[in-house]
């Protein structure tokens, strides 16, 4: 697998949410990929983001298009450096939050995309990587 | 600061949604509905999300908020537009909008509210 292109943004404020949005949404068409995966990686991005920004105090937002033979891929990486998630089975619960939200961003973001990873400690912040293939 | 307009036609409030929903114009729409409704005594509340690109949690809780707020005010929110892509991808959120009532597209939604005005 090969990363074709790669960049950094900032997500710390909810500006940077909607750009964030935006410039997946591009990365996506480029990618070839459908309009339902695009709006489902978008959606995703959009819960995934404000989640840092909220919970995480902000942080980058780093992606990646790959290339796996003839499928292209989006990866995307949240990485902040707030206070970690101390029971990541409990916030992997669909209906469960910590603040007052619906409780979706997790749960719903990982339904949304093909990979989904987390990894999270109590005070060692937290990085999320989803990919999208076409 | 950045509004969504709010237009009246008759009894009914239209809110076209043309622009990128942040977090705060959603907040601000909120409260600007809820003073419109009481101004101007309105049975309904069309929404036409037909230009949104995207529906998260926050914005779908915003429709679900200001579809609450408006029957608590005696008015009837109707959701029209919504494109098929944000709509599969607002189920498999596992957000599927209780009690907001829904239209394929404005002329169904107005339909919708003049229909239940006239009951009343």
């Amino acid at each position: 697998m090969n990363i074709k292109d790669q960049g950094t943004r900032p997500i710390v404020t909810e500006q940077d949410i909607v750009l964030a949005r935006q410039a997946c949404r591009k990365l996506a068409q480029d990618c070839g990929l459908r309009l339902v995966a695009q709006t489902k990686l978008v959606t995703a991005v959009s819960e995934l983001a404000r989640n840092m920004l909220v919970y995480g105090g902000g942080g980058d937002l780093h992606w990646e298009i790959l290339e796996d033979g003839l499928r292209k891929g989006i990866r995307i990486i949240f990485h902040d450096e707030g206070p970690g998630i101390a029971d990541l089975q409990l916030a992997m619960t669909d209906g469960w939050t910590s603040g007052n939200g619906l409780g979706l961003g997790l749960t719903g973001a990982k339904r949304l995309v093909n990979e989904f990873d987390i990894e999270t400690a109590p005070g060692q912040g937290t990085r999320i990587s989803i990919t999208q293939w076409s | 600061m950045e509004r969504i307009p709010i237009l009246r036609m008759g009894e009914i409030l239209l809110v076209t949604v043309q622009v990128e929903m942040h977090d705060q114009l959603a907040l601000t729409l909120q409260e600007d509905l809820a003073e419109r409704i009481s101004a101007t005594a309105a049975r309904g509340v069309l929404i036409d999300i037909s230009a949104l690109e995207i529906v998260d949690s926050f914005i779908g809780r915003m429709i679900a908020n200001i579809s609450s707020l408006s029957r608590i005010m005696d008015a009837q929110t109707v959701l029209v537009g919504m494109q098929p892509a944000v709509a599969i991808t607002l189920v498999e959120l596992g957000l599927n909008l209780p009690g907001v009532a829904t239209a394929l597209n404005v002329d169904r939604g107005m339909k919708l509210l003049l229909d239940s005005a006239q009951r009343q």
